[in-house]
């Protein structure tokens, strides 16, 4: 599916959420120009195409009480990318897992899962554990708190 | 570019406790099932807060209100898609070794940048961890060497290369 111009401007729209109203798709495509049988439709081809990944509620989850927030950064060997990848991003207590490029020399790490819990050692407990449970001894890694929310929205692509 | 600054949150260490108690048992029935039922499949349809009401067996009135509520009182971010990455725009996760009394200033300064929607402090040397998004890549580039050269520290660029766990929500009590 190639995003049309129509696509990017409901995209850009809709980036900060639908409006809390009765009809909001509608009251969207009013101010696009749209109908709203036409803003459902292709919210619905985006979805249907992976564009959207999910729709619906994006949950704050340091205000519901999961406070402790670790980004777990592992340094894994390219051959073995593709398998740890694979075995960590389908554990339940992960909530994302990325590959990302290594920035040589002052940050080797090149796998990224994040792991959210209440409280900071139980974190660190499920980190220990995914570990143990998958043997995972010999992979480098670190586990970087989050502090301080500075800014948490959805993307604006422009 | 929006020059809106966002609120920054901090949670001193003695409310921890209290704020963990209130997402804890503040919330009714009715807004636990609203924060975890419908981080997926909200409905594509022309009244979707009608339907879920009628799924929860409230009225709709009810279920906007309670959004709204849960919405000011910062439960919810938003209602709406999360997009795949990579397949709209460009995008990378950016980190930072700000030194500590520069730090909120500096934050403050990406924050400024419409292109920002995440940015953290983490606790690292690298300690300031943001996501920078632009409809493309030269203009991803010409943002990051603003920040540069505006705060005199190097950026690093870590672009994502492969999804092997996509952000599916988060369950909260099912």
């Amino acid at each position: 599916m190639v995003l049309t111009e129509k696509d990017y401007r409901l995209i850009a729209a809709i980036q900060d959420g639908l409006p809390l109203v009765n009809h909001p798709y509608a009251e969207v495509g009013a101010q696009l120009g749209m109908s709203e049988d036409e803003v459902i439709h292709r919210l619905d081809q985006m979805l249907k195409e992976g564009i959207i990944n999910r729709f619906g509620v994006v949950v704050r989850h340091r205000e519901l009480g999961y406070r402790a927030n670790a980004m777990v950064v592992w340094d894994v060997p390219d051959e073995r990318l593709e398998e740890i990848g694979a075995l960590l991003g389908s554990q339940p207590q992960v909530t994302l897992c990325y590959q990302r490029a290594r920035h040589l020399p002052q940050w080797p790490y090149n796998l990224y899962c994040m792991v959210h819990g209440r409280r900071r050692e139980a974190v660190r407990g499920t980190v220990r554990r995914l570990v143990n449970d998958l043997g995972l001894e010999e992979i480098p890694h670190q586990l970087l708190f989050s502090k301080r929310r500075f800014k948490q929205r959805g993307g604006h692509y422009r | 570019m929006s020059m809106e600054l966002s609120g920054i949150n901090q949670y001193p260490a003695s409310a921890s406790f209290l704020r963990e108690r209130e997402g804890e048992n503040v919330l009714s029935l009715l807004e636990k099932r609203l924060l975890d039922e419908f981080q997926h499949h909200f409905p594509l349809t022309s009244s979707p807060f009608a339907e879920i009401a009628k799924r929860l067996g409230v009225c709709e009135r009810e279920v906007l209100e309670t959004l709204k509520s849960l919405q000011e009182r910062g439960y919810i971010s938003r209602i709406g898609p999360v997009f795949r990455p990579r397949r709209v725009g460009v995008s990378t996760l950016a980190a930072m070794a700000v030194p500590r009394n520069r730090l909120e200033r500096v934050a403050r300064y990406i924050n400024a940048y419409d292109e920002v929607n995440h940015n953290y402090e983490r606790e690292h040397h690298y300690n300031l961890w943001f996501v920078v998004t632009a409809c493309h890549r030269q203009r991803l580039q010409q943002v990051v060497e603003e920040i540069e050269s505006h705060t005199g520290l190097p950026v690093m660029m870590l672009p994502l290369e492969k999804a092997f766990h996509i952000d599916l929500g988060f369950p909260l009590w099912s």
